[in-house]
This record gives structure tokens, C-alpha cells and sequence, in this order.
């Protein structure tokens, strides 16, 4: 039977698209698993990874111990390495055979080079860049409750919707938006990394994994945009997920763009250790490099302590740090808007400030 | 060879904003830029025309007033424009879009050595999807994230950039390829072009004009037709006021701290 | 006196301000504190047709009009004085007078490379006797023996762009003739010099107050040798052809002593909204309000004075005493208007942390020279017939 994306009922089953590189799993696969977890929980439906690769099934069982019931898995020397063309392909064809209702993919580079070319082809819609998903109405409402300013209440709402809800920040993070698509399955996704969070591994449930082998029809005459070389690129990126303290710099440092950089590194080490982030000011002005960019079109990052320093604090920024545990700001406008989201402000000269922070601090770890 | 280049007006997401009463976004208190992405494309687009003395075509989709954004285009170098614009394809969502850009594009006529440049993404939205779409729906092939591109007859060969490094892919004409900030600089609008934009041809294609075409499915465009729709749109919560320390000084920093290490943070 | 901004000088606004912004501004605190000649900055303008913007394209201009210029001038200088000077002193001050004077051989040879900004140029007419006042002109210029070549000698001083320029336009004496009461004068012409010229080099370079990074240096003539045919305009009209330039000239400075103005409130406006005293902001107190008002209505006025002489000179029609009255009202207001910001600025704005001492610095020039202020007085009341 011709595949058929508005035979919505014929489908079922949440899948994630897990991306490996050189034969490993990527940390967002993990997050995905655990998230899908919970959506195929209360859809009362499995939960599927999709692996390609060559030679990749002895990993697949590891994404069992974060919730997948089963993980298709399709080899081939043609797809050993990401290629548009080849990926699309075998993840199409699987999906137009087995028709899942929802396809979850990381927002990584990769997963938004083949979402969207694998949605066009599967004749379907897709949601960039998600940021929470829900499938049932008590949830959606729920997070509707907390994470908008929407008086839930007085609202009427179908309760019966199972659509997909996905949501995600538009217009730079100034607005949030729920995405759905009703009248094409599967429903598709791409999810940001570092966003959902990770299940505990349960190596029980790894271990009754079910492995699905599908054999692909690949080769690499399908393949039109060939990969000729990856490179590992040897400078270090900034783990700005990771970090427990981050401390951001902004346009306030373009008097001495050096200084106000070492000064921001010695104070997240006065921390006792972390990592630089900038806005995006500082990146588009090529000051520093993108991996340091904290908000929406950078990373979303939720540290133990964020300082701002010389960041005016535009509604991006904020988007990607407002829920850092402990923010401070440092700005020499006492009503730029990084004040409105942190739990500490001063309003000074971060060149003056910084340096009597980092004493400051240091004398009271002294004194403890 | 040509190269069409697709570009987006979007509201400057950058700078402050307005919202109503009601916690919505007032999207008319946004200045209209051009999309940052999009401007690299164009750059790339313009770059090859240096060279080769190809014809470069922007191309949009959007309401009337997108014309300026074409004739800025025009005046930095493009040859000309070609505006999409109908009220049946307002709201219309990726997949939408990208059908009716691709239609557009196809109505034009995609030849042997010719390229489609996008930006990677629009600050809008924040998607990544037209451009692969596009690609998909023209049936070429894509290279998104380009950080580098080479062209020498019909092959093109592009460095793609991942989150951990780079790859490089080599395809063939006509392809399409997703442009971001680290490929280039883009130029400015010259003196001598900004006084020719207006007397270089700019099409608009409108429902009638495109409805026809064999890409286009009546029922997957515009507002009523994209496979996505919103739900429901919100403004996030604004975070509890914190606490302003007062002055800039020693104190100021010691008091910091002090607060601090009650708090256990350091 | 009316002039329409049109949507192709919207959008060249646009573009000179988005280029200002980016690759002019934050070179400006450098340029002026290691008083260097911004050479980058005048090859990525003349990519953009900035060098020759109101000259036809058949001579590589770029096809706009002198408004389209004036605009140029003013947004270069709300950020940097010094890119507003070297802009305006090579348009309105060499290849301005090379279009309007020069022979089909002389525009063909000099304007493509001029607007294209392959050459620099400059303009030579101020001698250490001789400033505003022409006929005290020392260089001379002799045709040699073979009646082929003229021979300069002399000096030049002040001469803006100097150190860098390619062609210098040279006002030289050269006789002397009986004018109209009888009585003996210099009989003044004017030549196209270049930079290779045996002979001729750039002397003492000048250190000044304000404008520092543009190159104001002297022009040294020792029996430099130029070919007769370089003469520029006809024999012994060169007065009035200086005369001339001068008029062009004092559009394009009462554009930069605008653009400054500007530039200055911009700043100040900012910078009054973040700076706080008494628990205010001091843009909330009324005397910030009211001198930031008149400021702003006295700068406009120079805008439309401005404007309006650009126009003028476009539509040629006589222009002399508008570009007189534009670049007075625009340099004083210039001064004042700086001034002023710096006092609201407080201590902060003495120091060089903030653009506005330079900006004071900048603008005092545009009272000085192509025609102090009360030379411009002194063109204006002639034009009234105040005698």
C-alpha cells in the first residue's frame, strides 16, 4: 500500500532518530530516549530508537537503559557517515513501512540538515528546535500553568487532544509558541540538546532491549553530496552545558575586549571554576567564537551561577539563562533588563567591579 | 549559470520589542531587517559573480513592502528580484513555504549549472527548514552549514560545519546550499547600485502565476493549509525581581560576596 | 531651495550609516589619539563609489548628485571627523575642479582613477602669506625654455590629505597682468600637479588639535617640472577657479561640521538616558531637556541650510552665498552644539573615554578653514550688497 501521511489513524509509536558519530551515541540521543519515555508512557504506546550506521548494533542496547523498548537498527557501509542523501533515504523508507505517529530528532546540526528533508519527503510538518513537548492535555496544561502567563483556568480546552504539542521560543525567545500538526503523521520534531533532561541509566532495562535489524537499500550511488573528509576541529569548544558556573560577557567589555575576557575567566575561576559565554553581540561582532554564544540562537544553559557582565540583556539572551539557579549582573545602565532577571545586581563599571568581586570572593572562601 | 539566492524580511529580534496588554508580541514596533544568514548567502552568490559574471536572482516570499529588501539586494549587486507574494500564501509554515518558493523557483527554470543559496536559518523563526526543503521538493542536493564553498564547473565542493569540527562535501550542480555567518562578510549596497536598484527588473509571482505549477498542492498552503499550525502562542513569565545591590564599591563586592557564601556558592 | 529625499538617498543614508557604524566608528578613537590616516577606511569607500559620487559614470563616478555627496560627508562625520575631511577635501577640493574646469584629456585621465580612489587627491592654495587672501599667492609656475613644461616654485601649507594624496590641484602665480583700475596684479592660474612630479614633495607634516588622523601636511615645489598641458581652467583664471572650489568646498564642510553636530547629540542623548545623579537619570532633568532641544533645532536648521546649497549646486544655480551661509551656521553650530554635549557629558566628557572631547576638537576646524567664519561673513554681506 502507497504510503499515505493523512492515514493518521494507521499510525503508531513514538521513534527517535539517534545520531551517532564515529560509532557513538551522542549525549542528546540519551535525552531524547528519556523524554520520548515519558510521551510514549502516556500515549500507552512503544517507544522506538532508529540507529544508522555501519557496524553500530553493539551500542544500540545502551539506549534501552534510558527507556527505548526497542531500537531499529539499520547498517550499511553507506551510512557510516552522515550523508543527507543516504540517511534520508533509509529513514524514510523505514518510517513509510512501519509509520510511526511521532519522529523525534536532536537539533543538532545533523538532525536539522535531515529533519526537514525527510519531513518534505515523508509529506509532513515539522517543528524546529522544540523545547517542551507534551502529548496529553493534563501535561500540556500543567507546564501551561507554570511556564506561561496564560490564566489556564478560564480557558476551555479539548482534553481529548493527543496531538504532539511542541513547543518552542519564536521571534528571538519574546514568544512562546505550541506547535501542532493534526492531519499528517508522523508527527515530527527536532529537539534542542541540552534541554530535556537525562533518565537515570537502568542497565535491566538495557539489557531487554529488543534489537530490530533492518537492512537497508542503500549504496553509494544514492549518495549526490559525498563526504570526502571529517575533521575533528582540535580547538577546544566550550562546554557551556556542562559548566556549573558561566560567566558571560557582552557588549559592556568593547572598551577592552581582552581585559574584559581574562577578567571574566578569573572571576568564574574565583567560582572555583568555569567557563566564559558571551552574547550574541560579542559573536556577530567576531570578538569571540560562536560556541561561546548563550541564547536563543546559542545555547540554553541553566548553570548553578550565571553572571552577566556588560550584557544589556535582550530578550534572546535571557531566553537561553533565565533559568540558571543563581544569576548576577554587573551593567552600567541601572535599567537595562538583565536586572529584571537577576537575583543580584550591580550597577557599575564591570572593569572596577570584576576585580573587587574576585578579591571579595576569594577573601570569603578564606575566611570559611 | 545563475544563482538564486532566497532571502527572508525579518523583524530585528535583537533589539527591544513591544508587547501588548495581553502578553502579545506587537510585531509592527520591530524594525524589518534582512536576514543575517541570508545577507551571507547573498555574499557567496555575489562573490561567484565577480568571478564568473553569473546572474544572481533574490528571491522572496512576503508581503508588497518586501520590495525594499529586494532593492537593497539589487543595489548591493544582485541582477534581480522575484517577490511571491499572495494572501493565499500568508501563514503558510516550512512546508508550505518551502512548496511555494521551490514552485517559484522551478517556474523560473533550474538549468545545469545552476545554484540555490540560503541562509542557514531566519532569526524569526529560527527553523533551518525552508532551505533543505526546497531542496528536497526541487529533488537537489542540499549542503547545509556552509562555511566555505568552491565551485569549478559543475563541481562544488563545501566545507559544513558540525558542532565538533567540519566536514567536506563535494556535489555537482544544481544544488542548494545553507549559508552561515562564518562564510563571509557581506558587502555593502555601493553608490552606483543603490541609483540603479530601481530601474533593474523585479517580478511578482502571485497565486495566479504560480497555482498551476506541478509543485504546488492547493491544500498544503498558506494559513489553512500547513501541516503545522499553533496551538497556542504565550509570553514566558517574567522572572521574580532580584535584589539591586547598592553602589560599586569594596562594600558592594563584599557584601556580594558575603551573601554569596551564606547561600553556599561559594 | 527645496530638495527631496527620495528613496534612492533613503537608502544611500542607510548605507552610509550602516558603514559608518561598522567600519568607520570603531576606528575613530584610534585614528585620532595615533593621529594616523585611516588609508583602509578610504579603499573600502571607494569600493562603494564613495570617492566619486556625484561625477557621471563615463568618468567612473558613480552617477549620484551632490546631495547624494553632502550625505556621504555628514554620516562619515557623526562618527569620525577625520573620514569626513579626507572624503570631502578630495571630492569638492580636486576632483570637483577637475570635472568643471579640466579639458576632455585632463577628465579623462584624472577622474576614472579619482573616483575609482586608485588616486587621492588634494588641493593646494594656502601659502604661509597667503590665506584667505589669494593675491598674497609666493609660488610661481614659469614656462621653461622649450614653452613645453612649466616650472613651479614655492610652498604650500595646511594642505589636507597631503601625505597620501596622488594629484594636487595648484594654485601658482603666473605673471603679472593690469586689472581694470589700472593698477598691477598677480595674474594667478591653477595646474594639476602629481605626485611623481620631479621636483615636488610633501614637506613638514602638521600636528594639530582636532581632525588628527587626516594628513595636513606642506606641498614643497623646487623647480618641479610639469608639462603645459596639466594647466587646469584657462591662463589666469585661476583665482576665480579657486574661488570656485571654495564655494563646492564649503558644502562639503558645513556637511562635516553637521555630521559632528549630530554625532555629538547622538552621543549625548545616550549617554544622558544611562548617567545617573541624584537618583536620577540626567536626561530627566529639564536642563538636559531643553539644551538638548535647542541643540537639536539648531542642528536641523543647519541640516535644511546644508541641503539646500547641495541642491542648489546640483541645479546650477549660483550657489556661493548659500554654501557661505551653510557653512557658517553649520560650523558654529558644530562648535556650540559640542560644547554643550561635553558640559552635559561633566568630567566624563573631558576625558577620552567618550568621543565627545574629540568631537569638540573636531568641530573647531570647520570654522577655520576653506574660509574662516568671517570670510564667510564677508561673502554673505557682499551677496547682500552691504558694501
Amino acid at each position: 500500500m502507497a504510503f499515505n501521511s493523512a492515514a493518521i489513524e494507521e499510525f503508531q509509536d513514538i521513534w527517535v532518530f539517534c545520531e551517532q558519530r564515529d560509532g557513538k551515541l551522542m549525549n542528546t540521543d540519551f535525552e531524547l530516549i528519556s523524554e520520548g519515555r515519558k510521551l510514549a508512557d502516556k500515549r500507552g504506546c512503544k517507544l522506538v530508537g532508529v540507529l544508522l550506521g555501519d557496524n553500530v548494533q553493539g551500542i544500540a542496547k545502551e539506549l534501552g537503559g534510558y527507556g527505548a523498548d526497542k531500537v531499529i537498527v539499520c547498517e550499511d557501509p553507506a551510512l557510516k557517515v552522515y550523508t543527507t542523501d543516504a540517511y534520508t533515504k533509509v529513514l524514510c523508507e523505514v518510517a513509510m513501512d512501519k509509520k510511526p505517529e511521532v519522529i523525534l530528532i536532536g537539533a543538532s546540526n545533523i538532525g536539522r540538515d535531515l529533519g526537514p528533508r525527510c519531513a518534505a519527503r515523508l509529506h509532513t510538518g515539522l517543528t524546529a528546535d522544540c523545547t517542551h513537548l507534551d502529548i496529553d492535555m493534563n501535561g500540556y496544561l500543567t507546564y501551561l500553568k507554570e511556564g506561561s502567563t496564560i490564566d489556564v483556568d478560564s480557558v476551555k480546552w479539548n482534553m481529548e487532544d493527543v496531538n504532539l504539542k511542541m513547543t518552542r521560543p519564536a521571534f528571538g525567545g519574546h514568544l512562546m509558541a505550541t506547535i501542532i500538526c493534526p492531519r499528517f503523521r508522523p508527527c515530527m520534531s527536532t529537539v534542542r540538546p541540552g534541554v530535556m533532561k537525562k533518565a537515570e541509566f537502568n542497565q535491566a532495562k538495557a539489557d531487554a532491549c529488543e534489537i530490530e535489524i533492518v537492512k537497508p537499500t542503500v549504496s553509494d550511488a544514492d549518495i549526490e553530496a559525498k563526504v570526502l573528509e571529517v575533521v575533528k576541529e582540535a580547538k577546544e569548544q566550550v562546554d557551556l552545558i556542562g559548566a556549573d558556573v558561566i560567566v558571560s560577557v557582552g557588549r559592556g567589555i568593547n572598551k577592552d575586549v581582552e581585559k574584559g575576557i581574562e577578567l571574566a575567566q578569573q572571576l568564574a575561576d574565583a567560582f572555583g571554576g568555569g567557563v566564559v559565554g558571551s552574547s550574541r553581540a560579542l559573536v556577530d561582532a567576531g570578538v569571540i567564537t560562536a560556541d561561546h554564544q548563550v541564547g536563543q540562537t546559542g545555547k540554553t544553559v541553566h548553570p548553578k551561577v550565571y553572571v552577566a557582565l556588560g550584557i544589556s540583556g535582550a530578550i534572546q539572551h535571557k531566553a537561553g539563562m533565565q533559568d540558571s539557579e543563581l544569576i548576577i549582573a554587573v551593567n552600567k545602565n541601572e535599567t537595562a533588563p538583565i536586572f529584571d532577571v537577576a537575583d543580584y545586581g550591580i550597577c557599575g563599571d564591570l572593569f572596577k567591579v570584576v576585580p573587587m568581586m574576585i578579591d571579595a570572593i576569594n577573601a570569603a572562601k578564606a575566611s570559611k | 549559470m545563475k544563482i538564486f539566492v532566497c532571502v527572508k524580511q525579518v523583524p530585528d529580534t535583537s533589539g527591544k520589542v513591544a508587547v501588548d496588554e495581553n502578553g502579545i508580541l506587537i510585531r509592527s514596533s520591530m524594525p524589518t531587517i534582512i536576514n543575517p544568514d541570508d545577507m551571507n548567502a547573498m555574499e557567496a552568490a555575489l562573490q561567484l559573480k565577480d568571478e564568473t559574471g553569473c546572474k544572481v536572482i533574490a528571491v522572496t516570499m512576503g508581503p508588497a513592502p518586501a520590495e525594499g529588501m529586494l532593492r537593497e539586494l539589487i543595489a548591493m549587486g544582485a541582477d534581480e528580484g522575484i517577490l511571491i507574494s499572495a494572501r493565499e500564501f500568508g501563514g503558510s509554515d516550512t512546508f508550505a513555504t518551502s512548496q511555494i518558493i521551490a514552485a517559484a523557483i522551478n517556474h523560473v527554470g533550474v538549468e545545469k549549472d545552476d545554484m540555490i543559496f540560503c541562509g542557514r536559518q531566519a532569526i524569526d523563526g529560527d527553523t533551518a527548514q525552508v532551505g533543505p526543503q526546497i531542496a528536497e521538493k526541487l529533488g537537489l542536493p542540499q549542503i547545509t552549514y556552509a562555511a566555505e564553498i568552491k565551485k569549478e564547473g559543475n563541481e562544488v565542493t563545501v566545507k559544513r560545519m558540525l558542532e565538533d569540527g567540519y566536514m567536506t562535501i563535494k556535489t555537482h550542480t544544481p544544488c542548494l546550499i545553507t549559508c552561515i555567518k562564518e562564510l563571509n562578510a557581506p558587502r555593502y549596497m555601493s553608490v552606483p547600485g543603490i541609483f540603479e536598484c530601481y530601474n533593474k527588473p523585479l517580478t511578482v509571482l502571485d497565486f495566479e502565476a504560480l497555482k498551476d505549477e506541478p509543485l504546488i498542492e492547493l491544500d498544503t498552503i498558506g494559513l489553512k493549509g500547513s501541516p503545522t499550525n499553533i496551538f497556542k502562542s504565550f509570553t514566558p513569565p517574567q522572572k521574580g525581581v532580584g535584589v539591586m545591590l547598592e553602589g560599586a564599591d569594596k562594600a558592594t563586592a563584599a557584601d556580594l560576596a558575603d551573601r554569596l557564601l551564606k547561600k553556599h556558592v561559594i | 531651495m527645496d530638495f527631496v529625499i527620495d528613496r534612492e538617498h533613503q537608502l544611500l543614508r542607510k548605507m552610509y550609516r550602516e558603514f559608518a557604524e561598522n567600519e568607520v566608528k570603531p576606528l575613530a578613537a584610534e585614528v585620532d589619539e595615533e593621529e594616523r590616516f585611516p588609508e583602509e577606511t578610504v579603499k573600502k569607500m571607494a569600493k562603494l563609489g564613495m570617492l566619486g559620487i556625484y561625477f557621471p559614470k563615463e568618468y567612473g563616478g558613480a552617477g549620484s548628485d551632490v546631495l547624494g555627496y553632502v550625505m556621504a560627508v555628514e554620516e562619515m562625520s557623526k562618527v569620525c571627523g577625520t573620514t569626513g575631511v579626507i572624503l570631502s577635501a578630495h571630492t569638492s577640493l580636486c576632483a570637483a575642479p577637475i570635472f568643471e574646469n579640466g579639458t576632455e584629456e585632463q577628465k579623462q585621465k584624472y577622474l576614472p582613477k579619482l573616483c575609482s580612489g586608485e588616486w587621492l587627491g588634494a588641493f593646494g592654495l594656502t601659502e604661509p602669506g597667503a590665506g584667505t587672501d589669494a593675491q598674497g599667492q609666493q609660488t610661481v609656475a614659469v614656462l621653461d625654455e622649450s614653452g613645453e613644461n612649466y616650472i613651479l616654485n614655492g610652498s604650500k601649507i595646511f594642505i589636507t590629505n597631503a601625505g597620501y594624496a596622488d594629484v594636487f590641484v595648484v594654485i601658482a602665480v603666473t605673471g603679472t597682468v593690469i586689472n581694470k583700475r589700472g593698477r598691477k596684479e598677480k595674474e594667478i592660474s591653477a595646474f594639476i600637479v602629481e605626485r611623481t612630479d620631479p621636483g615636488f614633495s610633501i614637506g613638514k607634516h602638521e600636528k594639530k588639535m582636532g581632525i588628527r588622523g587626516s594628513s595636513t601636511c606642506e606641498l614643497v615645489f623646487e623647480d618641479c617640472v610639469i608639462p603645459k598641458d596639466r594647466m587646469l581652467g584657462k591662463k589666469g583664471k585661476g583665482f576665480q577657479l579657486a574661488m570656485k572650489t571654495l564655494d563646492g568646498g564649503r558644502i562639503g564642510i558645513a556637511a562635516q561640521a553637521l555630521g559632528i553636530a549630530e554625532g555629538a547629540i547622538d552621543e549625548t542623548v545616550k549617554y544622558t538616558k544611562e548617567r545617573m545623579q541624584f537618583g536620577k537619570r540626567i536626561s530627566q532633568f529639564q536642563n538636559t531637556q531643553f539644551q538638548l532641544a535647542d541643540m537639536q533645532a539648531k542642528t536641523q536648521a543647519a541640516q535644511y541650510l546644508v541641503y539646500a546649497a547641495a541642491c542648489k549646486k546640483q541645479n546650477h544655480e549660483p550657489y556661493s552665498a548659500d554654501a557661505a551661509m551653510a557653512k557658517l551656521f553649520a560650523a558654529e553650530t558644530a562648535s556650540d552644539v559640542t560644547r554643550r554635549c561635553l558640559q552635559l557629558f561633566g568630567g566624563y566628557g573631558y576625558t577620552r573615554e567618550y568621543p565627545i572631547e574629540r568631537m569638540m576638537r573636531d568641530a573647531k576646524i570647520t570654522e577655520i578653514y576653506e574660509g574662516t567664519s568671517e570670510v564667510q561673513r564677508m561673502v554673505i554681506s557682499g551677496h547682500m550688497g552691504v558694501k
